[in-house]
């Protein structure tokens, strides 16, 4: 089935990703990419603590991302892919060779310089430009918090 | 212990609110609890409305889901604080519970409440 949503979602693995989106896609795994998390086991335990135990969770480091995207996507599970920004995700798609296709804005919340863009999704305007880019390399963009909502084109919230 | 302590419900929407309404409601007790809810927030907007909400006293943290965000924001707003304690998983009997119970330790206090909450987990007979 390989890696079925990739999503940016500054909670990372909370219950709209486990239960939301792990429940309906039968996801088998859960790929959370972030350095600091990858580099602590006591946050690896905390994020571990929401997933049961039929999905397995991989912590990876950006760098390590890169490099096992494709046995990622060779899984015979369904995957979900979590970022916690979009920096994250740029970095990623450029050794992506074309294995991401879709991107989910799942939850990027209000922070100084970002301004609100629909209600889950705050964003500065050189993240927007950011998603912009992605989105100019045949990525397809949307942002959509749980399966039973409207997945929102890019151009209608940046 | 000077002042008794306080319990801080951390919920997504606002199922905090409707149980400390519902505990007011109940046991007419209205100081012990606060509703915190993570609507529209990320972890450090979550850790500035614990602050708000403990404000520097000794409290427990009732926590709605043994995992997610509610979860990871409260353990990791109370590592290394020993006058905050951590309970998952929070119902109406363990906060009434608790009401009655506060001239104890945080950590005293959340075992007993958690306890009290598994108690209330029942198949009865229909």
């Amino acid at each position: 089935m390989s890696i079925v949503l990739y999503r940016v979602d500054d909670r990372l693995i909370h219950g709209q990703v486990v239960v939301g989106w792990g429940q309906p896609l039968e996801a088998g795994f859960i790929v959370l990419v972030d350095d600091e998390v990858r580099a602590s086991e006591w946050e690896q335990d905390l994020y571990r603590m929401g997933v049961p135990p039929h999905i397995e969770v991989v912590f990876a480091s950006v760098e390590e991302a890169r490099r096992r995207l494709g046995a990622w996507n060779a899984d015979p599970r369904s995957g979900i892919l979590l970022a916690r920004d979009i920096d994250t995700f740029a970095a990623i798609v450029g050794d992506a060779n074309g294995l991401i296709r879709r991107i989910n804005i799942g939850g990027v919340h209000h922070r100084d310089g970002r301004s609100e863009r629909l209600r889950y999704v705050y964003l500065t305007d050189a993240e927007a430009n950011k998603l912009r880019q992605l989105a100019a390399r045949g990525i397809e963009i949307t942002a959509q918090d749980v399966p039973t909502a409207r997945a929102v084109p890019l151009q209608e919230f940046v | 212990m000077s002042e008794p302590l306080r319990g801080i419900v951390v919920s997504h929407s606002a199922v905090a609110q409707s149980l400390v309404a519902a505990v007011a409601a109940i046991a007419g007790v209205e100081d012990a609890l606060l509703p915190v809810s993570n609507e529209g927030c990320d972890e450090r907007a979550l850790a500035d409305r614990l602050t708000a909400a403990i404000g520097g006293k000794p409290a427990v943290l009732f926590v709605d889901l043994p995992g997610g965000s509610c979860l990871t924001g409260a353990v990791r707003y109370a590592r290394g604080k020993v006058d905050l304690a951590v309970v998952t998983g929070v119902n109406l009997a363990m906060l009434l519970d608790f009401v009655f119970h506060r001239d104890v330790t945080p950590a005293e206090a959340a075992r007993r409440a958690a306890e009290a909450g598994a108690r209330a987990i029942r198949t009865p007979a229909a």
